[in-house]
């Protein structure tokens, strides 16, 4: 697993926020995730159950997050996972990537990427795999965070 | 207490005999050969992190086997809780099933009836589990999804059609709400003219392991433990076939536990509810017998046997010598049993079928009272007809062509599997010392030590497949790059449209003044601690309230839940 050596010293750690937006009680996967973005030198708050669209969005704005990423192993993941971005959007908020995983069929997949929740990955996938892609929609929106400040 | 976990890990320590067998063994034939090929020794552990040497001898038997095994239906039941196990009575094969509509899982139970199974199990959708209706804003998106949505009285009504109660036995997995959801099943059993004395089932209603590793609540601890008094004191009174609580450590298993995990937090649970009848003033040997288990079959054979022994042994003993338990029934740990969902991979998933047979086979020779096979499909989405269908197979192939139910605990005497149970025993007994200290399992669970306990394991395991110190065909090993999606049960939106057409239907018919008359009483009963509510509860079901009005007089009284930080 990568360590964070690599990084620039004046970056400051990837912020993420785990959630799982809808009445969903399957925790061990995000609870994993939260241990190994933790030791991927991320700094990690998780929402606690049963949150609502609207305070995993308040939440992520409150913190700034870099990332949100969000779980769900209920089948509620197009309505759940489209009210998180429907409040992003309407807030007018484009700097903070939205990353998704669950059991998610792939028939949805592209559906989601669509709405702009990428990544939705599956049982099965390594950690390094999903710490990257965390990373590389880290780095682009805060890419987008610099030129806001231009 | 803690001296007598303590005086129990020494006995069992005290039991264990000098290895010299094994040791002069490997030091005469497996070292020079070891030498002389090129091995190279490495540990070999299972799920709860125990060394696991190449081979047991006869030292590794404890030295009181006789008197720790017992013969089967006499104490302390290590070897199965009936004197003739599978030839009397084969397990009852108890597919959990619930998806959809009502009338779509009453359309499933009918079809495995149909087929062969012998017992139901009902499995209920997320708003259900926590206490919404169909109608929340919280469900929309959910209705039907992971199981079947009940709203009210009218949802049972729709499930259970067609089907005699009196005659087939029910599991119910519902927890935060499982006193309206049993008051339901008795009003139902009523309604169709069935006496209550003739009904059988099971509630899980184990809200312990909820706060531990399901994370489905509605209320503090404390409210819902009176809940589960009260369905305790009024099914043992009233229902007396009932089993009002099912102790489940599937779930911690589930959550990312290892084996000995999974028996010591399920058993100290089990202790908890042990005292909470004790406290109602009710005598131990009255309501004991009514408490049951549930398990999981996780994929290390040996290890899963041993934990279910380990599980009896532990029971009858503490049931007898802690508790003073006289009547034999009060210290049979039965048990419900469930292949691992954790252990079904999504990536080749005919590969399930062989996983969930190997589990299952551990479950009935580890001698559980009813079992569930997991579809190869699980990993993907609710299982097809097709898939359960396989997976009901897979038992009867089991039981009827196999032959390992034809013989009563079939690998008792293994040295390796005599030493193992033994093991697990000891680590569960540390486990409840441990416990102790912290001033009780409900202390440990809201200071989140045995939610982080489980987290770390899950965590530490999850590590060892990345690393691929541990494998998993076809997932980190033998992985086939062609895979194609197989087909599964697709759940449309049409089935929240349908509860929500008949809920709304409901509201408009009923007597509404029956209904704001009867949460009243509820609201005002559940104010006084000494009070059963089962009583009260029934009258709401009887008059349609819903699921969610039921369960909002006690979220008005007792408040929401929050849990403690785990991560």
């Amino acid at each position: 697993m990568e360590n964070g050596r690599n990084r620039k010293y004046t970056e400051a750690p990837i912020k993420i926020l785990l959630a799982k937006p809808a009445i969903d009680g399957h925790d061990r996967g995000i609870f994993v995730l939260a241990r190994a973005f933790r030791d991927a030198g991320m700094d990690v708050i998780y929402a606690g159950l049963l949150p609502t669209p609207e305070e995993v969005v308040d939440t992520a704005i409150n913190e700034d997050v870099d990332v949100i990423a969000l779980s769900l192993l209920n089948g509620a993941h197009l309505t759940a996972f489209k009210n998180v971005m429907d409040i992003l959007n309407k807030k007018d908020v484009h700097d903070i990537a939205v990353v998704g995983g669950g059991i998610i069929p792939d028939d949805d997949k592209p559906i989601l990427e669509k709405m702009g929740v990428t990544g939705n990955f599956g049982p099965g996938t390594p950690l390094k795999i999903i710490i990257k892609h965390v990373r590389e929609r880290a780095m682009e929106v805060r890419k987008i965070k610099e030129d806001e400040y231009k | 207490m803690e001296d007598y976990w303590n005086l129990k890990i020494n006995e069992i320590k005290k039991s264990f005999k000098s290895n010299d067998k094994y040791n002069k063994w490997k030091e005469k034939t497996l070292k020079p050969w070891n030498q002389k090929t090129g091995y190279k020794d490495k540990k070999y552990k299972n799920s709860s992190d125990m060394d696991i040497k190449e081979l047991y001898t006869e030292d590794d038997v404890p030295e009181n086997m006789d008197k720790i095994l017992g013969n089967p239906g006499e104490y302390p039941f290590t070897r199965g809780i009936y004197p003739n196990m599978y030839r009397g009575r084969l397990w009852t094969m108890r597919m959990f099933s619930g998806f959809g509509t009502p009338d779509d899982t009453n359309k499933r139970l009918k079809y495995l009836i149909k087929n062969g199974e012998t017992g139901l199990s009902i499995a209920f959708d997320m708003p259900t589990l926590y206490g919404y209706d169909c109608d929340s804003k919280r469900s929309v998106g959910e209705v039907g999804k992971c199981g079947v949505n009940v709203s009210s009285l009218m949802d049972m009504e729709r499930i259970f059609d067609g089907i005699d109660l009196s005659r087939i036995s029910t599991s119910m997995t519902i927890n935060a709400p499982a006193a309206i959801l049993t008051a339901m099943y008795f009003v139902l059993a009523e309604k169709n003219n069935t006496d209550l004395k003739d009904i059988s089932g099971t509630v899980q209603a184990d809200i312990l392991k909820e706060y531990i590793a399901q994370k489905e609540w509605m209320y503090p601890p404390e409210a819902h433990l009176r809940l589960i008094r009260d369905m305790l004191v009024y099914s043992i009174k009233n229902v007396p076939r009932w089993n009002y609580i099912s102790v489940s450590g599937y779930h911690i298993r589930e959550a990312g536990s290892s084996a000995v995990q999974e028996l010591a937090f399920t058993l100290a649970d089990g202790f908890y509810y042990i005292d909470l009848g004790i406290k109602a003033g009710l005598n131990i040997d009255d309501f004991a017998p009514r408490m049951s288990f549930f398990f999981n079959s996780s994929i290390n054979f040996f290890e899963e046997i041993a934990k279910f022994r380990a599980a009896r042994r532990i029971w009858a003993t503490v049931l007898k010598e802690k508790y003073g338990a006289k009547n034999p029934k009060s210290m049979m740990l039965k048990f419900h049993t469930q292949t691992s969902g954790y252990t079904l991979t999504w990536q080749q998933p005919l590969n399930n079928i062989v996983r969930t047979t190997i589990e299952a086979m551990a479950a009935i020779m580890g001698g559980t009272q009813s079992l569930h096979t997991n579809s190869y499909d699980e990993a993907w989405a609710l299982p097809t007809d097709d898939a359960v269908k396989v997976a009901l197979r897979t038992q009867q192939i089991l039981a009827e062509e196999t032959g390992i139910s034809d013989v009563i605990d079939p690998l008792g005497g293994s040295y390796y599997l005599e030493r193992l149970t033994s093991e697990m025993e000891e680590e569960a007994y540390k486990y409840f010392a441990e416990i102790d200290k912290m001033g009780g399992v409900l202390n440990a669970i809201k200071s989140g030590y045995i939610q982080k306990e489980i987290a770390e394991t899950s965590y530490r395991r999850q590590l060892n497949i990345e690393n691929n110190e541990e494998t998993i065909v076809g997932v980190n090993k033998y992985i086939d790059e062609n895979e194609k999606p197989i087909n599964t049960l697709k759940i449309t939106d049409i089935a929240e449209n349908d509860q929500l057409r008949k809920l709304k239907d409901l509201k408009s018919k009923r007597d509404n003044t029956k209904v704001n008359e009867s949460l009243n009483k509820l609201r005002e009963a559940m104010k006084d601690e000494n009070i059963n509510l089962m009583p009260y509860i029934m009258e709401c079901v009887k008059n349609y309230a819903t699921l969610e009005e039921i369960s909002n007089v006690g979220r008005e009284i007792y408040g929401e839940w929050k849990e403690p930080k785990i991560y």
